[in-house]
């Protein structure tokens, strides 16, 4: 493995993005970077800046008013990026799946890498969900040199 | 003659050069002892390193053009300055390279339309006004005591500096903890988890010219704490010591203070700094040393 994939691996920085989901979700991100599971032994540090982030993490339905925002959100993101949906409601639209006003799962609007199912999703799961996440990361750090 | 060359040029360009790695792993220890503070068992020692690799190797978003020569400028003259002192140089030079090379990144901060960026930038503009004139007060009552203001002949001083001016060593640890970014006067960068105006002075930058800012940060931290290291120039193992424990305080305050506004920040710096300082110079004044 290069050290450019090493270091990518090694320092995923997360920006946090709530599509009005219902907080169960956010308070299980926010628990994975408490001490008890302490996310940033492997690095991983939430930013807050999309132009200096390498993970996306969505929680919530893609709707009409929002979707704008996520996409520009991707957008300003520089590569290479990962996105990982968070809880039901961001796979798929979950219990809001038929409202007039959701597009359903945020992968209507952006491209997304990771799904971790669950409502709420639990930290374990979050975390497995970051490790799959790192996966894709390697995958497409090492396609980039071909 | 050719010791002379080695300790003249050889060891300042190698010393300066190490700066950055120095100033990289000070970061990995303070994000580790943070943590265990915290209660947690906290990142690698060379997490820094992983970061800036990671940002350097990062597709770069660039918000305008003059943006990567500035931050670029940051590190230069980050390194100039660490230079000047390890060549034993004049300490007021020092402190104006530092605040050219400040200069530099407040200008890149407010060279985009980012609102964040723009706030980060007048406040970093604030911090290094609350800094500056404390450092040099610092630089003035060393000055008064060995009679010059060149590292070269601070370093020669019969006695270690610690023992006339102790209450300005206080001083210069509330210059490291604002330049350090450290609470309770973190306020023009938000670091690790911490978001407040998104990324602050750093919010535009990306890839490349971020991990320049960040090189660049640590050779102005290793600065500062070799500058601590001056107030035992008898013997420099001591002076070291005593900014590792410089920086341990630090440490402790960041973990144990919530952050304060810039008003505050200023209040104290220039108040309990100043304060400080002359009592320290009228104290030995009054004893006729000086």
């Amino acid at each position: 493995m290069k050290t450019k994939t090493k270091a990518r691996l090694k320092s995923p920085w997360v920006l946090h993005y709530d599509c009005g989901s219902c907080n169960g979700c956010d308070i299980e991100i926010l628990a994975a970077l408490t001490p008890k599971f302490d996310a940033e032994r492997f690095g991983i540090v939430n930013i807050g800046d999309p132009k200096q982030a390498d993970l996306l993490v969505v929680t919530g339905p893609a709707n009409r008013r929002n979707h704008r925002v996520l996409k520009r959100l991707y957008d300003q993101m520089p590569d290479p990026k990962v996105v990982m949906a968070v809880g039901t409601c961001a796979s798929t639209g979950g219990i809001f799946h038929n409202c007039p006003n959701t597009l359903g799962g945020i992968d209507k609007v952006i491209p997304v890498d990771v799904y971790v199912p669950g409502c709420a999703a639990r930290p374990e799961q979050i975390i497995d969900g970051v490790v799959l996440a790192l996966q894709k990361l390697s995958e497409m750090s090492e396609k980039e040199d071909d | 003659m050719n010791e002379n060359y080695i300790v003249n040029i050889v060891l300042p360009v190698l010393l300066t050069l190490g700066a950055p790695v120095v100033g990289g792993l000070l970061m990995g220890v303070d994000r580790k002892i943070t943590a265990r503070m915290q209660s947690r068992v906290g990142p690698p020692l060379i997490q820094p390193f992983y970061d800036a690799i990671k940002l350097w190797n990062k597709r770069p978003v660039i918000a305008s053009r003059l943006q990567p020569v500035l931050a670029f400028s940051y590190l230069g003259f980050s390194l100039l300055a660490f230079g000047l002192l390890m060549f034993r140089q004049d300490l007021l030079v020092i402190v104006f390279t530092t605040a050219l090379a400040d200069t530099c990144l407040i200008t890149a901060s407010l060279n985009s339309k980012s609102p964040y960026s723009y706030l980060g930038g007048r406040r970093e503009l604030l911090s290094v006004l609350a800094y500056e004139p404390v450092l040099i007060m610092a630089f003035l009552s060393i000055y008064m005591v060995t009679g010059s203001f060149l590292v070269d002949e601070v370093l020669a001083y019969r006695m270690p500096l610690l023992i006339q001016l102790p209450a300005v060593l206080i001083a210069l640890v509330l210059v490291l903890i604002v330049e350090m970014k450290k609470s309770p006067f973190d306020v023009s960068a938000s670091g690790h988890a911490h978001q407040e105006l998104v990324r602050g002075v750093y919010t535009e930058f990306s890839g490349y010219t971020m991990a320049m800012l960040e090189l660049g940060h640590w050779v102005k931290v290793t600065l500062v704490l070799s500058i601590v290291t001056l107030f035992w120039a008898p013997n420099l193992l001591i002076g070291a010591a005593l900014s590792l424990a410089a920086f341990f305080i630090v440490l402790v305050v960041d973990n144990s203070y919530p952050r304060l506004t810039w008003r505050s920040m200023i209040k104290t710096t220039w108040g309990v700094g100043f304060i400080l300082i002359l009592a320290n110079i009228v104290g030995l004044n009054l004893m006729g040393v000086i």
